[in-house]
């Protein structure tokens, strides 16, 4: 059998040269898949029998000379909050468990109108809440670098699914770190784009004015490639800029002579040194390709963590309302409808969904919306304007995406603010609604991956896959 | 004296209520708009097909749908602020949370504090003034059906049905300032609104199919002091139903607080059946909606260009067509005839019967009498019309028979008015007939023309009896009248 191209860009120009057919790529990853799944726990569902029908479409298209994808053949692995036709789609939630839209979210028809194929839904934390894939209501995913830790969260799955192996690439969705966070912990690379870059329709709501969908891949230049196919316009999403998407893999090996990377004096501090030494070497790694560090203050970002806190639940409260037992999903029959309602959600949703569900309710009470929700607008907007004071500055901004690496099962579950902690340095964007990246560089404690955090101003895609096409070539030589 | 900020009316000494009452309300009407779709999907919004058939993943809020603003119900809320005579400012939308079975989403996607029309007012036919607070877009919700229980309502049903068709229908809701006194206003104001809302073309504004929605807020109060706590009266499904509840409510909390009681803040329900109004809940059960700005929606600011356009291509309302009407027939801008036809959109028929030469009084009774169930555009051609009024006219056809001729007019959806008068036999009487049966009336009964000629009207009617019998009725008294008078003189 023909070697299996690791990348989604070398895969899809295999196939369309025709060195391999789809049929063998798929077939190559379910192996991988039935090799390592049950260890690691990556997929709520794997759609093995329509990935090989799709595999040999692609294949007959080929051969009949017909026009194929710019993806044709790529296998990808979509997390379970977003819609798939006639797929079942959970949330990693017992209240969606069985239920199957009818119809794809945006990303996913785009994906598949570019030709890649699917090859299952991946676990979250349930309904994107969380860091650490623990809170999905069907077991956690394991990181396949080290199965007794965490792989991040909350699209763990996509993350681990990448790092396993088992699709080249994946999509995830980052509320406040949900990709960033989980890439540096599996050693992958993972992209937030700029809110409104991609469209949301199909992404089961966790909070709608922070979330946004992205990709997960091995290589800078793929994660390029994922971000081009499904950025663009969508009249679908009011939310959606109404352009059409950049082009971006062309910025990955452009490097980084004369850019202006900004290095935050004021970081809030909390990450272990082995992170703090990564950084270091980034910088440095940056300075040498011809860059220039910048000190720039973001004096708000101390109180990015409360706000997010506040915005976010408060959204989810009135985002997961929609999950009452009327309609679809799980129904716990009781005398009456309030009593319905009651049980059902009792029943359906985990914990730290009931958590943040009453968090938001709180901050949006009558009489608590000013001194909370209202304030925690407020610092948004400081927020944003510390950005802009700093992006008048510098081209982008370089954190940890992480403060600690993958820790052990168990470690943060029963203490919410340690597990809030973990996203400390990727909230601040999606409050800015900026795009950032995650590059792996390096190693921190136990030998487990770093991330490095490339931020950018709003529709700074490019310079930032400029940053972090150089980030990857320097991380060759870091231990 | 203390005065209410919230309204500056006093009522006049008339208006006023027995026992020196002031009589306060304030009117909340939502109509549904007449667009081709939804307010935020490409669902039709169409009233009374098959239940369940209108609907997609928005309509049913299913995970992961985002809703997508309307542009043609933003256009038919700024006619309606527009011919409300508000600004239209830039706005935003805001969720309102609340649990229920026939809310999809449990929350619907109204507007708040910043809606797109504001600082309105309507002026009713008889002259008074009525503000506008605001006129805001909103969706409206799915319809329940409760099986089972004695009620219809959800508490002590067996099971309920939902149809999700009518679920995200646009909605305007048009919040009067309480500025109105009498129940006669509150009428004259929903009559005159669903009017404009028809000319518009904003709405069907049916009230019995519920596209036109009239909750009223009744207190009273003594002059001089604040206003009175206000109930919300829900359930009016037509005029004369808002004319009655308000009365009903009025007097109920009169008696209330003349036998020393307090008025609850509380919403209630009219039974018409019964003609009272009934507690439905209690203020202090209401829900927190925990509003917050939609985040799916952005801002809607409507440029001042497409503002002006909306305007420009506004229809003339039913005050100036009032107006244009009276200044066909010379009759009052206030009088029933001009107001019934004007509120029934057939003002423009009127206008046809004119302009195809016939005689305008005429034209406008008829069309008062006669086409109360024809809708703006009556079957009956302009043109026969104009023939029937110009027979009467010119005395070819007495009142009486025209007043036939025009019931098998309006039976038949038309036809020549000469052809049926001369079918029934009403052949046309000319005037020197009439004069000589005049004057053979005269000399028969002597004694009730002295009266008469002395100045006694009421003997006129001997005179014309008698004609009306030797024409077998086919005279037209109006004429035998005339003719009397000229012998008089």
């Amino acid at each position: 059998m023909a070697v299996i191209p690791t990348t989604a860009s070398g895969i899809a120009a295999a196939i369309a040269s025709k060195q391999i057919t789809a049929r063998e790529v798929i077939d190559s990853y379910l192996a991988q898949i039935s090799a390592r799944e049950t260890d690691i726990h990556a997929f709520n569902l794997v759609t093995a029998d329509a990935a090989r029908a799709h595999a040999d479409a692609i294949d007959a298209d080929i051969a009949a000379g017909r026009p194929i994808g710019p993806l044709a053949g790529v296998p990808v692995a979509i997390k379970d909050n977003l819609c798939t036709h006639g797929i079942e789609t959970t949330c990693s939630s017992k209240i969606l468990e069985g239920w199957k839209p009818p119809y794809d979210a945006t990303v996913v028809s785009r994906l598949r109108d570019a030709g890649a194929i699917m090859v299952g839904k991946t676990n979250l934390d349930e309904f994107a809440m969380g860091s650490s894939t623990e809170n999905s209501a069907f077991g956690p995913t394991r990181n396949p670098l080290d199965t007794s830790r965490v792989p991040g969260g909350s699209s763990g799955g996509s993350a681990a699914a990448v790092a396993a192996g088992f699709a080249p690439v994946s999509l995830g969705s980052d509320t406040g770190g949900s990709i960033r966070q989980p890439a540096a912990m599996c050693g992958v690379v993972g992209v937030k784009p700029t809110y409104g870059l991609v469209s949301r329709y199909g992404l089961c709501a966790y909070a709608s004015s922070l979330d946004q969908v992205g990709p997960f891949a091995t290589t800078v230049a793929d994660a390029a490639l994922i971000t081009e196919a499904i950025a663009g316009h969508d009249a679908m999403d009011s939310t959606s800029i109404p352009q059409p998407a950049p082009a971006l893999v062309a910025s990955v090996s452009q490097g980084v002579a004369g850019m202006r990377i900004g290095r935050v004096t004021d970081l809030p501090a909390g990450a272990e040194p082995e992170v703090i030494a990564r950084l270091n070497e980034a910088f440095a790694a940056l300075e040498a390709a011809g860059a220039t560090i910048v000190d720039v203050t973001l004096p708000s970002l101390s109180y990015a963590l409360t706000a997010y806190y506040l915005i976010a639940p408060a959204e989810a409260s009135s985002n997961l309302a929609r999950y009452d037992g009327v309609r679809y999903g799980l129904r716990v029959n009781a005398v009456d409808t309030n009593s319905m309602y009651g049980a059902t959600r009792a029943a359906g949703f985990g914990d730290e969904v009931k958590r943040r569900i009453m968090l938001g309710t709180y901050a949006l009470s009558a009489g608590y919306y000013d001194a909370y929700y209202g304030k925690a607008l407020k610092v948004r907007r400081l927020i944003a304007e510390d950005f802009e004071r700093a992006y008048a500055q510098v081209d982008v901004i370089l954190t940890p995406t992480s403060p600690v690496v993958a820790f052990p099962f168990g470690d943060k579950v029963d203490d919410p603010m340690a597990m809030y902690l973990c996203d400390i340095y990727t909230i601040p964007t999606n409050l800015a609604g900026h795009p950032a990246m995650s590059v792996p560089f390096g190693t921190g404690a136990h030998g487990m991956p770093v991330g490095i955090q490339v931020l950018a101003p709003a529709l700074g895609e490019a310079p930032m896959f400029r940053v972090g096409g150089s980030l990857e070539n320097a991380a060759g030589g870091v231990k | 004296m203390t005065q209410d900020p919230l309204s500056s009316i006093v009522a006049t000494d008339e208006q006023m209520l027995e026992g020196g009452w002031e009589l306060i309300v304030g009117l909340e009407v939502h109509v549904e708009l007449a667009t081709k779709t939804k307010l935020f999907s490409g669902s039709p919004n169409r009233f009374g097909d098959e239940p369940n058939t209108n609907i997609d993943p928005v309509t049913l809020g299913l995970p992961g749908a985002l809703p997508v603003l309307n542009k043609q119900a933003v256009e038919l809320a700024m006619r309606i602020g527009i011919a409300l005579n508000c600004d239209i400012q830039p706005c935003i939308f805001h969720r309102k949370n609340y649990f229920y079975p026939d809310m999809p989403k449990a929350y619907q996607i109204s507007q708040y504090d910043i809606p797109l029309n504001i600082d309105g007012f309507l002026v009713l036919p008889s002259g008074t003034r009525i503000g506008v607070e605001r006129a805001h877009l909103e969706e409206d919700t799915g319809k329940s059906t409760h099986v089972g229980g004695a009620t219809g309502r959800i508490h002590g049903s067996d099971y309920s049905l939902i149809d999700f068709n009518r679920a995200g229908v646009p909605l305007v809701e048009i919040v009067s300032r309480p500025d109105i006194r009498t129940s006669e206003h509150a009428k004259e104001y929903v009559a005159e609104l669903r009017a404009i809302l028809e000319v518009i073309g904003a709405s069907d504004a049916k009230m019995e199919e519920g596209s036109m929605r009239v909750d009223a807020n009744v207190s009273v109060h003594k002059p001089g002091t604040l206003f009175g706590t206000r109930c919300e009266i829900k359930n009016v499904n037509s005029i004369r139903a808002l004319g009655r509840a308000i009365d009903y409510e009025a007097r109920r909390q009169i008696d209330v607080l003349d036998s020393g009681g307090t008025i609850r803040q509380e919403t209630r329900h009219w039974d018409d059946a019964e003609g009272r109004t009934h507690t439905l809940r209690v203020k202090e059960d209401a829900d927190d909606y925990r509003y917050f700005p939609e985040p799916d929606l952005v801002p809607l600011a409507p440029s001042a260009e497409w503002v002006q356009a909306v305007r420009d291509n506004l229809p003339m309302l039913p005050a100036a067509r009032r107006t244009a009407l009276s200044a066909l027939t010379g009759y009052d801008t206030q009088s029933e005839a001009v107001i019934v036809v004007v509120e029934r959109g057939q003002h423009d028929y009127v206008q046809a019967v004119v302009d195809a030469g016939g005689d305008a009084v005429r034209a406008l009774i008829y069309v008062q009498q006669g086409f109360a169930d024809a809708g703006p555009v009556p079957a009956v051609p302009a043109a026969d019309l104009a023939k029937l009024t110009v027979l009467e006219r010119d005395a070819k056809l007495s009142a009486t028979q025209a007043k036939t001729v025009l019931a098998e007019l309006v039976e038949h959806g038309g036809g020549d008015a000469a052809v049926i008068a001369a079918a029934k036999g009403f052949e046309a009487m000319d005037t020197s007939a009439v004069e000589a049966m005049v004057d053979e009336a005269i000399a028969a009964d002597p004694g009730a023309w002295a009266k008469y000629m002395a100045g006694d009207e009421k003997a006129s009617g001997a005179i014309v009896g008698r004609v009306m019998k030797a024409s077998q009725g086919k005279a037209d008294g109006k004429i035998v009248t005339a003719i009397m008078q000229s012998r008089r003189s």
